[in-house]
């Protein structure tokens, strides 16, 4: 559905990746306005990186009709839930993944 | 209705609160894959005459209550109409010319 | 309520209600009215685009889902690479990358899209209206148990829930566990076990009694 193929190997210029399994990184606590696939309830939170799913086009570019390019770097960071909802009350290890693109992300320490 | 947070756009609503999620289902109409079938059409590489981007986009520029009265495919097409305005592939004369056309037809018995 | 059974069949299309036009429904006839007379599409493009929609449904994730049962090598290639996998069965691959997450006594995953409604469509067809709804969206990544005890799948605290928000690119399959009693059932037989909400990962699929 998507006018560029999403699954091939990325043979686009990309932004080298700064994070790898395993790193604990935090959302950045930013509030742009505009079209962005980072959704408010993770902003500012902690978690692992779960995989580096490839390297896209920046979808906050390609909405406004430019090309997104260099393509960046995708993580699904995996977050546990009791360190995103205040009031979890499901089971300690339960988690959330997301995708977020690598200009959101920070390293975060461990702990925090 | 959730906290108006201007930090916050409409769409972007996980975590917010909500009721019991109703199972229903129902059949598409005709219409509605007809807008769906447009949007993979239009966004295909024989054509990238949009993306998926600028339709996400448009959606989500639709104000709060209206995003919330319309249907899913009302969004679709207004999102689809407005990107094909924004890109100059149909102009709002057009665009309005036609529809009234097509109203009047179909209050003719024609379709 | 989502038996597979209602799956195999080409989707039914509810007829449009011809006495009046809503607003929405007017344009898209003068949408695709100035598109075909611009030359951009033709009625067959969109016919035949339709037609193809409605060929897609759950059967063929199932098909993938009892594969993965019978094959533990092609289990592990559709955990790796679940593009290539589809394509192996027969299946296209798709334009988006689709990750696969499996369900284990330890583990149970469910799929959700809070910002829009990302779908692994082409594999599953068109998604339910509960998944694309608000209570849906809103309440899955932050009251899992809850919302999947509303679908009657009460989990027990050992067993982890992980919600993936298909947020950007990926598109998920939840490949579900192989239900207990049906070591005797063939392939085609398990792929009718298989239920597009169990691909999700709001139901888990039962064996037939």
């Amino acid at each position: 559905m998507a006018s560029e193929d999403h699954t091939a190997a990325e043979t686009l210029a990309s932004l080298p990746a700064r994070f790898a399994p395993g790193d604990r990184v935090r959302v950045l606590r930013m509030y742009p306005l505009g079209h962005v696939r980072t959704p408010w309830y993770i902003r500012g939170k902690s978690g692992v990186i779960e995989r580096l799913c490839g390297a896209y086009p920046n979808p906050e570019e390609l909405a406004y009709r430019r090309s997104g390019l260099p393509a960046e770097p995708l993580y699904r960071v995996r977050f546990l839930q009791q360190d995103v909802w205040p009031d979890y009350r499901g089971s300690a290890p339960d988690t959330v993944d997301l995708e977020i693109y690598q200009h959101w992300l920070e390293p975060a320490r461990a702990g925090k | 209705m959730s906290d108006s947070n201007p930090a916050r756009s409409h769409h972007d609503m996980g975590g917010q609160p909500a009721g019991a999620v109703e199972r229903t289902e129902h059949d598409y109409s005709l219409w509605e894959k007809r807008v769906d079938a447009m949007l993979i059409l239009l966004a295909g590489k024989s054509r990238k005459l949009m993306t998926v981007d600028e339709l996400r986009k448009n959606i989500e520029a639709i104000g709060p209550d209206a995003y919330d009265r319309m249907s899913y495919y009302e969004r679709w097409i207004h999102s689809i109409a407005q990107t094909l305005i924004q890109r100059g592939v149909i102009n709002i004369e057009e665009l309005g010319r036609r529809m009234a056309e097509v109203e009047e037809r179909h209050s003719r018995g024609g379709s | 309520m989502s038996s597979h059974h209602e799956d195999d069949h080409p989707h039914a299309t509810r007829p449009d209600d011809s006495d009046r036009l809503t607003y929405y429904q007017t344009m898209e006839i003068a949408v695709r009215e100035l598109l075909i007379e611009k030359g951009i599409l033709t009625a067959d493009d969109v016919r035949r685009q339709v037609e193809d929609m409605d060929g897609r449904n759950a059967g063929m994730g199932a098909k993938m889902v009892a594969r993965a049962w019978v094959d533990p090598a092609y289990r592990q290639r559709m955990l790796a690479d679940g593009n290539a996998a589809a394509q192996e069965v027969g299946l296209d691959r798709g334009l988006f990358k689709l990750v696969v997450v499996e369900n284990t006594p330890q583990v149970h995953n469910v799929i959700v899209c809070t910002l829009c409604s990302c779908y692994p469509r082409w594999l599953l067809g068109l998604p339910p209206d509960w998944y694309k709804s608000r209570n849906y969206r809103s309440r899955v990544v932050r009251e899992p148990r809850a919302v999947l005890r509303e679908f009657g799948l009460d989990l027990p605290d050992g067993v982890t829930v992980r919600v993936h928000d298909s947020n950007a690119d990926m598109r998920y399959l939840v490949l579900p566990m192989r239900p207990t009693g049906t070591e005797a059932l063939g392939q085609e037989q398990l792929a009718a076990l298989v239920t597009r909400d169990s691909m999700i990962g709001v139901t888990v699929p039962v064996a037939a009694t």
